[in-house]
């Protein structure tokens, strides 16, 4: 059997060609947030209190746009439901870990960590130390995400605004979704949501992501009955 | 602001804590895993329209909207290479071309 640390630094490398696209969001987020007039400790706090990158950005977006706590916690929550999918796969791999572990790892649990080790979870499931392998991929991954986080906040005092580094925002989320561009039904859920977004964007309190998404959600809901009658 | 941000993370830790300690295998059924699976899809655009098609009046901006041209070109170069610095990046290259040497 492998030994705790080897499936630690397993971890951290199979995450590695995972990063490359992970330094340059943070370093993006560190400097909108100084662009948009957030303090460097508040924006830096973000990073370490919440540390996931598309809440961050949500939660910048919508409170400098002057929306309530309550619209841009809600706005969160949304983005994060996603994360819920994950659960009913990675679970099952943790399941006799006690409370001390799971509260850990659930801090290392990013989109990129449950990929790598769900993947060595499902080949190595006899392994009693597997949970090793996503400590060491999301503390690399966490690690990262501070480091560029603090570089962008420096880099923030120093880009001109005229370069619009603000619409890479936009690009950043769009990035996100490519694996599902040649997918026509995601494809058709992405418009509703865009357009939605676009069409009630001034309905009051900054209300759009919650009230897009959700219509883009019963799209998916009846392209989802649809699926299963084709079936 | 600090209160929300601790919310925030509050909310962002309890929704993977939930899935590691609670969320079982055939809790959720194959209905719900299904629209799960579109949430990015449904929650991003969300994000990137307004920014890309409104200007900064907060109204629809599509005649000589450089932002419209570049994210074109973005997914364009995301859809065939599914790469995602690539997509960030022929967006940013393609937006700068458009406003500082085109003046678009």
């Amino acid at each position: 059997m492998k030994s705790k640390s080897k499936i630690f630094f397993q971890g951290a490398s199979d995450i590695s060609p995972l990063l490359i696209p992970v330094v340059p969001f943070g370093i993006i987020f560190g400097v909108i947030g100084i662009e948009l007039g957030f303090s460097p400790l508040l924006t830096y706090a973000m990073s370490f209190i919440i540390c996931g990158g598309a809440s961050q950005i949500v939660l910048l977006q919508l409170v400098s746009g002057g929306a309530s706590s309550l619209v841009a916690l809600t706005s969160v929550s949304v983005v994060n439901s996603r994360h819920f999918l994950y659960g009913a796969v990675v679970s099952e791999y943790l399941d006799d870990l006690n409370l001390y572990w799971k509260s850990i790892l659930s801090y290392l649990l990013y989109d990129q960590s449950f990929a790598v080790s769900y993947q060595y979870f499902k080949k190595n499931s006899n392994n009693i130390n597997r949970h090793y392998h996503l400590l060491g991929s999301g503390i690399t991954l966490w690690f990262i995400w501070q480091i560029s986080t603090l570089l962008g906040i420096f880099l923030g005092a120093i880009i001109p605004d005229e370069l619009g580094l603000s619409f890479a925002i936009p690009l950043t989320f769009l990035s996100l979704l490519v694996q599902d561009f040649k997918k026509l039904d995601h494809v058709f859920v992405m418009l509703v949501s865009g357009l939605t977004a676009v069409i009630f964007y001034t309905i009051p309190f900054k209300a759009y992501i919650i009230l897009a998404a959700t219509i883009g959600l019963l799209a998916s809901l009846i392209l989802s009955i649809f699926k299963k009658r084709k079936i | 602001m600090w209160s929300t941000v601790f919310l925030a993370g509050l909310i962002t830790y309890f929704t993977r804590f939930s899935m590691i300690a609670f969320v079982k295998k055939d809790m959720l059924s194959e209905k719900t895993r299904i629209v799960l699976s579109y949430v990015p899809s449904a929650v991003f655009p969300a994000i990137i329209f307004p920014l890309v098609f409104l200007d900064v009046n907060e109204t629809l901006e599509i005649v000589g909207n450089s932002k419209i041209i570049a994210a074109i070109v973005a997914i364009l170069f995301g859809f065939f290479s599914r790469n995602v610095l690539i997509t960030i990046f022929s967006g940013l290259i393609s937006y700068w071309v458009l406003i500082f040497l085109l003046k678009y």
